[in-house]
């Protein structure tokens, strides 16, 4: 799904050069709705604190996989409306695209929800959000010092992190 | 977007990373030795190893879902078939098969022919009520808990306990629907 996708009419920013960063910034949320990784490369603008950036961001993620599931015509696995969904239930969103930035979206069955936002004209990164996913458990999720919950510290999740994405192009 | 999981566990076992069985079963024996030391009393120590378990279970749902790459199961019976035959495959090398299945599909038994924790063990009588390998229960107790799958595992059979063959009742109790956890105050 692609919400204003097409339209070119309003002015994009400049495409990045290839040497340039794409990405925005990060955002990783647990099922409890706790933010366990906040990263920003640009960013110029900030409207609100931190907190309630990401409580903003998290509300409109449950909000629109829940429209995006009620709204959906072929699929009959909607739930009841107004009923919390089953994780996994009805169809979900996967990027949506303003005139100045995109935002991709993955959510894993056990409630990890990875978000990147990126420049408008970057491509498909359901690919590489399945592999930001894998880096998430081979560098936390294994590591036994971590505790499950609590926001992300490893030095080493996110020197491979911030490689990984700068090559995103 | 078809979600179409792994049938079976075979081509991720063989793209992982290993340890030597012998000291992967060794070592467990070590843990659950020490624990008898320690605890003393056969039935906290079955406690102990389920809660081990579980604390295994809650990190290893997060492996398990990015290397098999299975995105939803449709129903509980998908789910078990997945466990017996990715997941313990997967983590174990070994697979299990499902069945006893209750009428409304929310209870069955997973069934181990092979189980490597157990090579060279035998239960002495002081430890007659001993669970050996109760940190399986907890594993998947503590994994179908990250996907909202509240469920009860329990041993019905246990080789070391002379029946023929690994026994893991499941059942589950409750499904929990996602909620916001943002209250409206906050």
């Amino acid at each position: 799904m692609q919400f204003f996708g097409g339209s070119e009419i309003s002015p994009s920013p400049p495409v990045p050069t290839a040497s340039g960063n794409n990405a925005h910034m990060m955002y990783v949320f647990n099922r409890n709705g706790i933010c366990l990784l906040y990263k920003e490369w640009n960013r110029p603008l900030h409207t609100l604190n931190p907190q309630q950036d990401h409580k903003l961001m998290f509300g409109l993620l449950f909000s629109l996989k829940s429209l995006t599931a009620k709204m959906d015509p072929v699929n009959a696995d909607k739930g009841n409306l107004g009923v919390p969904q089953l994780p996994g239930q009805g169809c979900s969103f996967h990027s949506f695209r303003t005139n100045t930035y995109k935002l991709s979206f993955m959510e894993t069955p056990s409630g990890i929800k990875i978000i990147l936002v990126t420049h408008p004209k970057t491509g498909d990164l359901r690919e590489s959000l399945k592999y930001i996913y894998s880096l998430y458990v081979e560098y936390v999720v294994k590591n036994p010092i971590y505790s499950p919950g609590s926001p992300i510290k490893s030095e080493l999740f996110n020197t491979a992190l911030d490689q990984y994405v700068r090559s995103i192009s | 977007m078809a979600p179409v999981g792994p049938r079976s566990g075979d081509a991720i076992f063989s793209s992982i990373d290993r340890v030597n069985a012998e000291l992967f079963t060794l070592t467990y024996g070590a843990i659950v030795r020490q624990l008898l030391t320690d605890l003393e009393e056969v039935e906290e120590v079955n406690k102990q190893l389920d809660q081990m378990g579980y604390n295994i279970g809650i990190r290893l749902i997060d492996e398990f879902l990015a290397k098999s790459g299975v995105s939803r199961c449709v129903d509980f019976k998908e789910t078990a078939e997945m466990i017996a035959k990715v997941g313990f495959k997967m983590f174990l090398g070994v697979t299990a098969s499902v069945s006893s299945w209750d009428a409304d599909g929310t209870c069955c038994s997973i069934i181990l022919e092979d189980n490597p924790l157990v090579d060279f063990v035998e239960l002495p009588d002081t430890c007659q009520g001993l669970y050996y390998c109760n940190v399986l229960s907890g594993v998947i107790r503590g994994a179908l808990e990250m996907v909202s799958m509240k469920t009860e595992v329990t041993w019905t059979r246990d080789v070391l306990r002379g029946d023929d063959a690994y026994e893991l009742q499941v059942k589950l109790l409750k499904q929990v629907a996602e909620e916001y956890p943002y209250k409206d105050d906050e």
